[in-house]
C-alpha cells in the first residue's frame, strides 16, 4: 500500500521534471568544434542569451570533432578551423561560411631578445621547422638580424600534439612559401613535424607554456595567446617583403585581400596575403551546417543568432583579439544562406 | 535415537541447494528465506557475468575499430616508427617505446623507494610516526593525476631543467650508458615522465607493501631474531619471502597505473613521434598519443591506427598480468607449494 503511494508521487515527480527540462532544451542551440574560437563564441552566447534568453551550448573538441559532429547531425552546426572543399560539402549536404577572423603568430624564448624585436623570413621559419638550422647564433638567423645579440643555444622547435586549426593554417601558409616543407611535410592539422628536437604541446595553451618554459624554444600560437601572455612575438617578413608586426592592423590587411566572392563554398585560406602591411599568417573560422533543415524553426534561431553576432557582436571580437568579417562578406554569406539553406519541402529557410 | 534420526531426516529434506523453493518445505518463513537466498545468488552471478561480458564487450570493440589499420599495415605496424596523418602512415614503435621506457623508469625508481618505506614503517620508525607517514602515503595516491601532470609541467620541469646539464655531463660521459643522458636541458622528456611516474606509483606500492609486511605472523619474525640475525637479514629472508605474493601484486598495481596514466604523462613527456636513444629528448606513449590525437582525428585509417594502440595497450596489460602469475608461479614451485 504505503509502494504504490510511493510510486504514485514518483511518477509525478518525474513528469514535472520531463516537462520542465523539454522547455529549456527546446529553445538551446548547440554547436561543437574547433578551439580557435571558442573564447569568443562563449562570449557571444552569454551576451545573446542576457538579450534574448535563447542559449548556446558550445563544446570545443577541435575542429576534426565538429566536422564529425554534424555530419552525424547530433548537434545544429559544426565549427571548423580547416575549411572544407566543395566536393567534401557536396558530399556530405552541408553549406560552410566563415565566422571571425584571426592571426597565428610565432614566439620564442631567447634571452636578450624583447617583443617584436626578431625579424624572421618565409626561408628561414621553413628551414627552422624542417630541422635544417639547429642553433640561434646560425649566420642565417643572424643575416636577418643584423645587431642582435643571438645566443650559442640549440633551437627547440615547439608544435601541437592535438589536431589542430591552428596547425592547419600554419602549414598552409609553410607549404605556399617553401616547395621543400610541401614536398616533405604537406598541409594538414596533423602533420609529421620534421625537426629532429621538436616536443608537442596540447592546444594552443601547451604550446606557449612550452615556449615559456623551455629555453631557446620557438612555437606558433594563436595571436590573443601571445597578446595576453605577453609572449615574445618575432616580426614576419610579408609577400611584398616588408616585415611586418601582428596585430589588428595587419590581420585586417591580409583579410582585406580576400575573394570572398569567388571561393566555392567560400573556401578561402589568408595566408600569404599581398598587402603592403598584411600579416602572412592569417586565417579565417568557419561554420558548418546542413542543407537540408529537418527543424526550420531551429534552423532559424541559429542563422538569428549568427546574424546578431555579426551585427552586434564585433566590439567584443575586437576586444579579445578577433577579427570580424567585412559588411560585404556578411552579405555574402546571407544571400549563401537563403539560396542554400532549406526545410525538407524546398523552401528557403531565411 | 530414531528422534535424532527424524530430525536429520526433516533437515536433509528441506535444503533445497540452488534449485527453488521446494513445497515440501512446511515453514512460510523459510520458503522466503530460501526464495531471497536463490534471488541473492541469481543477483551476484549475474553481476559477475556482467563483468565479463564488459570485458568481452571492450576487446570486441578494439578488434573491430582497428581492423582498417591491421587490415593496412599488418605486423609491420609495431615496427614502424612512422607517424604522418598527411600520407597516412602510421606505425606504433615510438609509442610503444615510450609506454615501455617510461613504466621500466617509475618502476626502477619507484620499488626500491617502496620497499624502504613500507620497511621503514614496519620495522623502523618510532610508533607514533607510523599512523600520520601512512596517513600521508594515502594522500599522495589521492592526488588526481592531472595534478601530478601540472605540477610536473609547472613545478619539476623547470627544476629539472636547471639539473639537466650537470646529468648530461656526468652520466653522460660514461661510454656506452651515456647515450641516454645527451640532449639540450628541456627539462620536458622521457626521463622526467618516468619520474612523474614513480612519485604516482610509489603510495600503490608502498601501501600495499605495507599492509602485507604488517600481517607476517610475529612469531617468525622472533624466531630469526633469536637467532642472531639482524633487521635486515629479517626482512630480506623471512618477510620478503613470505609476502612475495602481495609483494608481486602490489608492484603489479603500480605498473598498471604507469602503463595507463594518461594526464600526468601527456603534460612533461613532450609529444614527439620520434625515436630517441636519449631519455632527456621528448618520446610519446600510447595513453598520451590517444588523449591528444583521438578527438581530431580525420579518416578512418587515423582512428583505427589509435583504437590498435589501445588495442596494443590492452595486450601489453595482458602480457604483464600472465608474467606476474607465472612469476609467482615459478616462485611457489622453488617453495615447494605447487608442483
Amino acid at each position: 500500500m504505503y509502494f504504490s503511494a510511493f510510486l504514485e508521487r514518483f511518477t509525478l515527480l518525474l513528469i514535472a521534471v520531463g516537462v520542465a527540462s523539454h522547455s529549456a532544451l527546446a529553445v538551446d542551440i548547440t554547436g561543437a568544434g574547433a578551439t580557435f574560437p571558442y573564447p569568443i563564441y562563449a562570449k557571444w552566447a552569454d551576451a545573446y542569451k542576457q538579450k534574448t534568453g535563447i542559449g548556446l551550448n558550445y563544446q570545443s573538441i577541435g575542429s576534426g570533432g565538429g566536422i564529425k559532429q554534424i555530419v552525424s547531425k547530433t548537434v545544429d552546426f559544426g565549427a571548423s578551423d580547416a575549411p572544407l572543399k566543395l566536393e567534401q560539402l557536396e558530399k556530405d549536404g552541408l553549406v560552410q561560411f566563415p565566422m571571425v577572423m584571426g592571426g597565428v603568430v610565432l614566439v620564442v624564448n631567447i634571452d636578450g631578445v624583447a617583443p617584436g624585436q626578431m625579424k624572421l623570413t618565409p626561408k628561414l621559419l621553413a628551414d627552422i621547422y624542417l630541422g635544417k638550422i639547429s642553433k640561434w647564433n646560425d649566420p642565417q638567423i643572424a643575416g636577418a638580424n643584423g645587431g642582435l645579440k643571438l645566443p650559442d643555444q640549440a633551437i627547440t622547435v615547439v608544435h601541437r600534439s592535438d589536431g589542430s586549426g591552428t596547425t592547419f593554417i600554419f602549414t598552409n601558409y609553410l607549404a605556399k612559401v617553401s616547395a621543400e616543407w610541401k614536398d616533405k611535410v604537406g598541409n594538414a592539422p596533423s602533420v609529421s613535424w620534421p625537426a629532429p628536437s621538436s616536443s608537442g604541446g596540447k592546444g594552443n595553451e601547451g604550446v606557449a607554456s612550452f615556449v615559456q618554459r623551455i629555453k631557446g624554444a620557438v612555437g606558433y600560437v594563436e595571436y590573443a595567446y601571445a597578446k595576453q601572455n605577453k609572449m615574445t612575438y618575432t616580426l614576419l617578413q610579408n609577400r611584398d617583403g616588408n616585415f611586418v608586426s601582428p596585430n589588428d592592423k595587419s590581420f585586417q590587411s591580409a583579410a582585406a585581400g580576400a575573394d570572398w566572392k569567388n571561393a566555392p563554398g567560400f573556401y578561402e585560406i589568408l595566408t600569404d596575403e599581398p598587402g603592403k602591411n598584411s600579416w602572412p599568417i592569417t586565417g579565417a573560422t568557419f561554420i558548418l551546417m546542413h542543407k537540408m533543415q529537418a527543424d526550420p524553426a531551429k534552423a532559424k534561431e541559429v542563422l538569428k543568432f549568427f546574424e546578431w553576432a555579426y551585427k552586434d557582436g564585433d566590439a567584443m571580437a575586437l576586444e579579445l583579439d578577433y577579427i570580424p568579417m567585412p559588411d560585404d562578406v556578411v552579405a555574402l554569406v546571407q544571400s549563401a544562406w537563403k539560396s542554400q539553406i532549406k526545410d525538407s519541402s524546398g523552401k528557403s529557410i531565411w | 535415537m530414531s528422534s535424532v534420526a527424524d530430525t536429520m531426516d526433516g533437515l536433509s529434506r528441506s535444503d533445497p541447494g540452488i534449485s527453488p523453493v521446494s513445497k515440501t518445505i512446511p515453514d512460510a518463513n523459510l520458503r522466503s528465506q530460501h526464495r531471497l537466498d536463490f534471488l541473492f545468488r541469481l543477483a551476484t552471478r549475474s553481476f559477475a557475468f556482467l563483468v565479463l561480458l564488459l570485458l568481452a564487450g571492450i576487446i570486441v570493440s578494439l578488434v573491430a575499430g582497428s581492423l582498417p589499420a591491421l587490415r593496412a599495415f599488418g605486423p609491420g605496424f609495431l615496427t614502424s616508427a612512422q607517424w604522418n596523418p598527411v600520407t597516412e602512415q602510421f606505425g606504433a614503435l615510438v609509442p610503444i617505446a615510450g609506454t615501455l621506457v617510461t613504466s621500466f623508469i617509475a618502476l626502477l625508481i619507484g620499488i626500491p623507494v617502496s620497499f624502504g618505506i613500507a620497511l621503514f614503517l614496519t620495522e623502523l620508525s618510532p610508533i607514533w610516526m607510523r599512523r600520520p607517514l601512512g596517513t600521508a602515503i594515502e594522500l599522495l595516491a589521492a592526488i588526481p593525476s592531472i595534478i601530478y601532470g601540472m605540477w610536473g609541467l609547472f613545478v619539476f620541469a623547470p627544476a629539472f631543467a636547471q639539473l639537466q646539464p650537470w646529468l648530461t655531463a656526468t652520466l653522460g660521459a660514461i661510454p656506452l650508458a651515456g647515450m641516454l643522458f645527451q640532449g639540450p636541458p628541456m627539462g620536458i622528456g622521457v626521463l622526467t615522465a618516468g619520474i612523474i611516474l614513480a612519485i604516482m606509483v610509489i603510495p600503490f606500492i608502498a601501501a600495499v607493501m605495507r599492509d602485507v609486511f604488517e600481517v607476517v605472523p610475529s612469531v617468525l619474525k622472533e624466531s630469526a631474531y633469536a637467532l642472531g640475525s639482524t633487521t635486515w637479514e629479517v626482512v630480506w629472508n623471512v618477510v620478503l619471502p613470505y609476502t612475495k605474493v602481495g609483494v608481486v601484486g602490489g608492484i603489479m598495481l603500480g605498473l598498471g597505473r604507469a602503463l595507463g596514466e594518461t594526464m600526468a604523462v601527456t603534460f612533461v613527456i613532450g609529444n614527439a613521434h620520434k625515436l630517441n636513444v636519449s631519455l632527456m629528448m621528448p618520446g610519446n606513449s600510447i595513453a598520451s598519443a590517444l588523449a591528444n590525437e583521438f578527438t581530431e582525428a580525420v579518416g578512418d585509417l587515423y582512428s583505427s591506427a589509435l583504437i590498435e594502440l589501445g588495442l596494443i595497450l590492452f595486450l601489453i596489460t595482458f602480457v604483464v598480468l600472465a608474467l606476474s602469475k607465472m612469476l609467482l608461479l615459478r616462485l611457489g614451485k622453488m617453495e615447494g607449494q605447487k608442483t
